[in-house]
């Protein structure tokens, strides 16, 4: 994190002391609070409620994520967290209720909504036949980012996540983890809005998985907004703004990692976690 | 609408197609397999057969001093066993009826053909004073039977008409004009079975559609983009074009494999054309009927084996299996044999572009095309994406 700030301390420095670059970044700033303001919540959800035949997925969800927000969505195997996310990411319909992006209804603003989010499935979908860097240029496309961009993307985040090496391997022969990260990379290739990440460092080792905090540090520094999904509890209290716990579909904590420890008299998240969903953790996958 | 979208699904199409080789197999390999097996086994093999013609008649000579001759003739014709007659009142019309593959033969009685006989009859001997005329005589070159059978009946019509039921060998004024006939007595069972090779040939595509798609949908692939930008219209068309870019390089590797074992379709440029074309439209079909199949297909391995409910039936009644009875009246439901058919037409009765039967050939296939596809597209919307 620290790392990530200097950086851009140091961009914003070297800028500053161009006068002629002032009046652009003014612009720029304009622009972005602008943009910020025009939809108030990267994501707003009222009232959501998803039942399947027998079972009740979502209960009456209601949530709202700011922009430049990192949201962690916490729960027991089966509370739910997929299914918002299937829902924020326009592949399933409320039952009840409604969500939006960035303003934009998941029904009846799908299509805008797709042009805007990011998603890194639960289960990593991806060609098999295909290498991974084909895989991660593939969304690139869909999404119509800019040929050049896209290039220079890829190689400096496949570097970023320790994958040049591989990238042109075949991802049917990939390890798990190989193809974690690139799921991953699938899902922030397009520089998304919003990114909906359903557990997207599941089975990485320490390294990689550091990678990926750095890809969402980076969004959230642009002013992106996250949902993540993990049952690392050291992962949503290291990375997390605030965090949302649901189980059977509804939202029984909300706060900052802090906040709720210190309302449960914890000494760590996953203290707070078992606290109040009563259940040990297993990994999720 | 993205077109980088498109081509970027047809890309990836492209590459899962050839990095597979049992995919490659069953789309590029299979055909050119199927064409040189088949034609290297039946390149050298005939025919025999059941009879029953349709003869076309023309009478020219119906002005003539001595219509005994023709009305002899005529009578001569009909009293034969297994043969209809149908009459005409004028050439191109019969003609375009003996190339859609109506009828079997047309026999034109030339103007003077009786003068002709009665000139011999005058002076059996002296062969110079003879009034010589031809009666023409067109084959079916489509059907070896016909071409082999007729022209020896005929020519037992017209001796029985000169000579009476004892007719023997003579020199005679009247011949039998025979130009398809001589191109006809080089056909070989292979010339017959080609078209529906070549149809055959990519029936297979509809295996691969059900089973790439089924394996997309299974794999989460079709979830996933489905949360991208991607329209549902820009992946359907990705399909038609990929398959479509297959089956140009099938049609291709297959005529180029008849070629090379020595098949000389009796067509030009245009009809080779046109095959391609009509092979094209084909294509629609095909990836119609896989996406119907990868809609009813729970697995991928399912659906290799549920396509078979599509493959089976346009191969047995619409390919190079014979047809007849029952199995024609079925194949009338087959878009393969309107694929066949038209390919029949054109290199093997040798008929041109222009005939309109083809026409409306390639149309039905077309439009079937179209209309499984959409309804394809339709299912397989509702039940395998979002
Ligand atoms: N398509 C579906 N049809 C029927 N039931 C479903 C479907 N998808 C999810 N469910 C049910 O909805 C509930 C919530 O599932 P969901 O996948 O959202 O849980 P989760 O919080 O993501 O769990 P995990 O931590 O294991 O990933 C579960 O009981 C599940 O069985
Ligand atoms: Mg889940």
């Amino acid at each position: 994190m620290h790392e990530e700030y200097t950086k851009s301390e140091f961009a914003a420095q070297t800028a500053l002391t161009d006068k002629k670059n002032l009046g652009i970044i003014y612009v720029l700033c304009v622009c972005l609070s602008m943009s910020n303001t025009i939809s108030k919540h990267a994501i707003k959800i009222e009232n959501l409620t998803k039942r399947f035949e027998k079972v009740t997925a979502v209960d009456d969800l209601s949530l709202e994520i700011g922009w430049g927000e990192l949201f962690g969505l916490l729960g027991p195997n089966g509370a739910g967290k997929t299914t918002v996310i299937n829902i924020l990411s326009t592949l399933l319909e409320p039952t009840n209720g409604v969500a939006a992006v960035a303003d934009h209804d998941v029904v009846f603003g799908a299509d805008e909504v797709r042009k805007i989010i990011g998603v890194c499935p639960q289960e990593p979908a991806f060609y098999q036949h295909l290498t991974g860097r084909e895989n991660i240029e593939l969304m690139g496309d869909l999404h119509e980012v800019p040929k050049d961009v896209l290039k220079d993307r890829v190689e400096t985040m496949l570097k970023k996540i320790g994958l040049e090496d591989d990238a042109d391997r075949r991802a049917g022969q990939y390890s798990g983890g190989m193809i974690r990260r690139v799921s991953t990379l699938m899902a922030l290739i397009s520089d998304p809005k919003v990114a909906l990440l359903d557990e997207p460092t599941v089975a990485m080792d320490p390294v990689s998985r550091r990678a990926v905090w750095d890809f969402i540090r980076e969004l959230k520094s642009n002013g992106k907004s996250i949902i993540l999904t993990t049952h690392y509890m050291e992962e949503a209290e290291e990375l997390c703004d605030r965090v949302g716990i649901i189980d059977q579909g509804k939202l029984i904590a909300l706060g900052s990692p802090k906040e709720l420890m210190e309302e449960h008299h914890a000494e760590d998240l996953e203290e707070v976690f078992i606290k109040l969903t009563g259940k040990k953790l297993r990994e999720g996958f | 609408m993205a077109l980088r979208r498109t081509l970027a699904l047809v890309k990836k199409n492209m590459k899962m197609f050839t990095r597979q080789p049992a995919v490659l197999f069953l789309l590029l390999l299979f055909p050119i397999i199927v064409t040189a097996t088949f034609g290297l086994a039946f390149g050298g093999m005939g025919q025999g057969g059941v009879t029953n013609f349709d003869i076309g008649l023309l009478n020219l000579d119906a002005v003539s001093t001595d219509p005994q001759w023709t009305n002899s003739f005529e009578g001569n014709l009909t009293e034969l066993e297994g043969i209809t007659v149908t009459y005409f009142d004028d050439n191109a019309s019969g003609q375009s009826e003996l190339l859609q593959g109506n009828m079997d033969a047309f026999i034109v009685i030339p103007e003077g053909f009786g003068d002709s006989c009665t000139s011999y009859w005058n002076s059996p001997f002296d062969g110079s004073s003879w009034i010589n005329t031809t009666v023409e005589l067109y084959v079916d070159s489509g059907s070896m039977i016909a071409s082999s059978a007729i022209p020896p009946l005929i020519q037992q019509v017209v001796l029985k008409t000169m000579f009476g039921n004892d007719a023997t060998t003579l020199d005679l004024p009247v011949d039998i004009g025979s130009p398809t006939l001589v191109e006809a007595s080089y056909f070989t069972q292979w010339d017959f079975m080609a078209p529906g090779i070549f149809a055959f040939a990519s029936i297979f595509m509809i295996m691969i559609v059900a089973q790439s798609l089924t394996e997309e949908r299974d794999g989460g692939l079709l979830k996933r983009l489905g949360t991208t930008p991607l329209k549902s219209h820009e992946f359907m068309l990705s399909q038609v074009i990929s398959y479509m870019l297959i089956a140009v390089v099938q049609v291709f590797l297959v005529f180029a494999a008849s070629f090379l074992i020595g098949y000389r379709p009796a067509t030009d440029a245009a009809g080779l054309g046109f095959a391609f074309a009509i092979l094209l439209a084909f294509s629609l079909v095909n990836v119609g009927f896989g996406l119907i199949a990868a809609t009813i297909s729970k697995s991928a391995e399912i659906a290799s084996g549920l396509s078979f409910i599509f493959i089976m039936p346009q191969m047995f009644f619409g390919t190079f299996m014979p047809l007849g009875g029952l199995t024609e009246t079925i194949s009338r439901f087959m878009p393969s044999n309107y694929v066949t058919e038209a390919i029949t037409t054109l290199f093997l009765r040798g008929a041109p572009v222009t005939t309109l039967s083809i026409w409306s050939n390639l149309g039905i296939v077309l439009v079937s095309g179209l209309v499984l596809l959409l309804i394809g597209v339709v299912l397989f919307r509702r039940y395998s994406t979002r």
